[in-house]
């Protein structure tokens, strides 16, 4: 157990490493210069220079990338070229809403998609499937941006049940998080249904009806553990996927979380900041592919 | 020897704000803005962006300010000042007992090192070439030299400039944000930690007292600001990260005093028609053009009659309807708010056929194949495609290149890249109501460099000298003869046609209804929003 989790650390250690290379050469490979966008329009060519030397840019990118990696082992993940702040202050500032969204979000999907799925499985054929598995069509299909702010209109600004946008307390979270879970539990309906179905299907099953019990119980016990391990490790490999929905919730909400920082460093090539919330993606991927296992014998074994 | 110019005291900067208070102001009030994005810094030495720069303005002071609302210098931490007769030597008293906030007295080498700083290169200010004229700046910012020789401080109350050239913009150069006084104990010390863009200290009419990264800032009244009883509100909490429509939403619920960002062209004219609009929306004039760079350098926009003949080929008007008639059409570089602006000029008329003669006469019968560069985020794109459908009209096939912001520039810095460029998203809003800010980077040889903002890559040596000599009008009894003499030579430029001026954009605020006072202290054309005059009804 132990020599497979080493070899999992040595793994991700290794495509971190990579996806960090890829980065810095992407982004540097852009025709947007950075000092540029820092000086403005009054700037003088001297004044560019300055910037441009300060920041290092000046340097061959191979030592500026050397520079960086060192600055990494230290956690030391720079300066942003805009704010002038250390891009960990930064993102550990951030990263507690944008968990908080995504734990809420998860369990908004998982609970509407596993409620829909086995409703629509224990109704396999009958009406209620068809129209659960429309509605997982619809919610699949539905851009973000247009579902936030329907949301908001109506519940918000409308009805005033929640507030329209902020962070701190738990009113605020349940639109954001009602967003990327109705629009996740399309995938999660999916799931549970067809896995609901298959052990269903299973001989055990067979056996416990055969035994007398109540279908209830049925369900309960022997069915849902076994049917539900596959969702468990599909949330580890959601989360990746769930970063992309974050940052357009967090921009309609107003919700503090890093998918706001990164839109904002995007457009003012603001590279320490772009690579930072780059690389904090990538390590919570990994982290959940470590986790998703432990949860999943199956997983582990192949 | 000296001559006395003008002698301004308390009364006279209270006097200053008196005009506007005709509506009597109420002391008192909290109030709410929003901004879609996070303030990037509040260093006056860095920060430069539109958000930021009329925080930075009440959170400091400077040697020089505008009365609110106006384009009016007016001296600020300065009590008087006097200009030598030959433009070169500029010499200030200090106001006394003006205080920063954390209780130390502002004095004359605090002026000194705060200049020092915007220009020293290790500072990565953006601001540093404003002030190319004082003595000694080449040495400070080639890197040779950590201090200005051209700033000295006889005593605690006198700061004296010694310019190497006249420079007639030098007291504006002295009211930007670059030009704030900050305290050096608060820039180095342990409580700033390195980043005194979060942790601002100053002498401006606001304080920050506290700021939640990605969420709000918190400001309070200074309440020992040299001018009693500024500014009206007691503190302005700053949210941040607030989509532009949900903040309107919240306005019209009243949780908002100020929606920063304005108004979503989409949503513009359901809410100008709505009853309460009328109250909500402030539309104001800014020092704004809106421009097409013509690149003197590509083909076939090196024939000047090619480059007159798109000035005739583009409706402006049309694209003024695109915008929901927030702008007007432009015919000259200067916006009309600008002192020089030439209101008699009349530029090139939208004349379809004359465009096509020119064209003819150019050689260009049959039209031919170019590039439109513009950024990506509307309304920008559709602008470029009207421009793009008008260039047709003429037989002129234009590709629309609609990019990041950063790439245009890229690509407008470099010589025989970008044909055309729309410069909507990135146009020049001027750093100080001076005609000469309009002219040397953006249509000067100096701005005409790999890396610079003259996208025309125009240069007319002629017209630079007599730039130059404006610039050297330092009197201030020749005021109206400089500004004229801008004037000519931006209604001159157009005669080679490096640009199309096609409009003066306005910009837009949204405010809720218990906000008082005139539009222009909402729209201020040297703050955008001026914090030390709003007050609440």
């Amino acid at each position: 157990m132990l020599g497979v989790l080493t070899k999992r650390l040595l793994q991700s250690a290794l495509i971190l490493l990579g996806v960090a290379a890829i980065t810095f050469v992407l982004l540097y490979a852009l025709p947007a210069d950075p000092a540029r966008m820092i000086a403005g329009r009054s700037a003088t060519a001297q004044t560019v220079a300055n910037i441009r030397h300060e920041l290092g840019l000046d340097q061959p990118l191979l030592t500026q990338f050397l520079h960086y990696l060192r600055g990494l082992l230290q956690g030391d993940l720079g300066r942003s070229y805009a704010q002038k702040t250390q891009v960990v202050t930064l993102i550990i500032a951030r990263l507690p809403a944008t968990l908080v969204l995504m734990a809420a979000g998860i369990f908004v999907e998982v609970a509407i998609g596993l409620t829909l799925g086995i409703t629509a499985a224990l109704n396999r054929g009958g009406l209620t499937d068809r129209l659960v598995m429309a509605s997982a069509f619809v919610g699949v299909s539905a851009p973000q941006f247009v579902v936030a702010l329907l949301l908001l209109y109506l519940f918000a600004a409308t009805l005033g049940w929640f507030p329209m946008s902020g962070y701190g307390s738990f009113a605020h979270v349940v639109l954001p998080a009602m967003t990327l879970g109705i629009l996740g539990a399309g995938w999660y309906a999916r799931m549970a249904r067809s896995a609901m179905i298959d052990v269903l299907n299973q001989d055990y099953i067979r056996t416990a009806r055969a035994k007398g019990l109540s279908a209830r119980r049925i369900v309960l016990r022997h069915a849902l553990p076994n049917a539900i391990l596959p969702i468990i490790a599909m949330i580890g490999i959601d989360i990746g996927q769930f970063m992309g929905g974050v940052v357009v919730v967090e921009a309609v909400y107003g919700w503090p979380g890093i998918g706001q920082l990164a839109w904002q460093a995007i457009q003012q090539v603001d590279i320490p900041i772009i690579m930072g919330v780059t690389l904090t993606s990538i390590i919570g991927n990994l982290v959940a592919d470590i986790i998703a296992p432990m949860i999943d014998p199956r997983i582990r074994s192949h | 020897m000296f001559k006395r110019w003008l002698l301004a005291s308390t009364t006279a900067a209270v006097l200053a704000i008196l005009p506007i208070a005709a509506q009597a102001q109420t002391n008192g009030g909290d109030i709410v803005v929003t901004y879609k994005d996070d303030i990037t810094t509040l260093d006056p030495a860095i920060g430069y962006d539109w958000v930021n720069w009329s925080m930075i303005k009440s959170l400091f002071s400077r040697l020089m300010d505008y009365e609110p609302g106006t384009a009016n210098l007016v001296p600020s931490l300065a009590e008087s000042f006097t200009v030598s007769p030959d433009g070169l030597t500029y010499e200030f008293k200090l106001r006394k007992g003006v205080k920063f906030s954390n209780g130390r007295e502002v004095v004359a080498s605090d002026v000194k090192y705060s200049i020092e700083r915007a220009i020293n290169p290790k500072t990565q200010g953006p601001g540093a070439g404003f002030f190319g004229a004082v003595n000694g700046f080449a040495d400070l910012t080639g890197g040779t030299s950590e201090t200005l020789s051209g700033i000295e401080t006889p005593d605690d109350g006198t700061v004296i400039f010694k310019l190497s050239r006249p420079d007639a913009t030098f007291l504006h150069v002295l009211a930007i944000n670059f030009a704030s006084v900050v305290p050096k104990e608060a820039v180095c010390g342990d409580a700033a930690a390195g980043d005194f863009g979060k942790k601002p200290v100053g002498s401006g009419t606001l304080i920050l007292k506290d700021w939640t990264i990605g969420q709000k800032l918190s400001f309070e009244r200074n309440p020992d600001y040299y001018i009693k009883g500024v500014p009206y509100i007691d503190s302005v909490t700053v949210e941040v990260g607030q989509e532009p429509l949900v903040a309107l939403l919240r306005l019209q619920k009243g949780e908002v005093d100020i929606a920063g960002d304005g108004i979503p062209p989409a949503k513009f004219l359901e809410i100008k028609n709505s009853p309460e609009g009328a109250q909500m929306i402030v539309d104001g004039e800014q020092l704004h053009t809106g421009y097409v760079t013509l690149n003197t350098k590509v083909k076939p926009f090196d024939d000047v009659k090619v480059r007159q003949a798109v000035n005739m080929a583009i409706n402006k008007e049309r694209i003024t309807r695109i915008l929901n008639g927030r702008a007007t059409p432009a015919n000259q570089p200067l916006p009309p708010l600008m002192p020089g602006y030439d209101k008699a000029f009349t530029g090139y008329g939208y004349d379809v056929d004359k465009a096509k003669a020119l064209l003819a006469e150019a050689g260009y019968a049959d039209g031919f194949e170019t590039v439109l560069f513009s950024t990506n985020t509307d309304p920008q794109p559709r602008i470029a495609q009207a421009i793009q459908q008008d260039l047709a009209a003429v037989g002129i096939k234009a590709e629309v290149r609609a990019l990041a912001q950063g790439n245009v520039i890229a690509a407008g810095g470099t010589e025989g890249e970008a044909p055309m460029i729309w410069s909507g998203g990135m146009a020049w809003i001027a750093d100080f109501p001076d005609p000469s800010n309009f002219y040397g980077p953006i249509l000067g040889c100096g701005g005409a460099v790999q890396g610079g903002w003259n996208w025309s890559w125009y240069c007319n040596e002629a017209l630079d000298k007599r730039a130059i000599e404006a610039d050297s009008m330092s009197d201030p009894a020749k005021v109206a003869e400089r500004q004229a003499a801008w004037g000519k030579i931006f209604t001159d430029i157009m005669a080679d046609a490096p640009w199309v001026p096609v409009i003066n954009e306005r910009r837009v605020v949204a405010k809720s209804a218990r906000m008082g006072g005139p539009d222009n202290i909402y729209i201020d054309p040297t703050r955008v929003i001026n914090y030390d005059a709003i007050f609440v009804k």
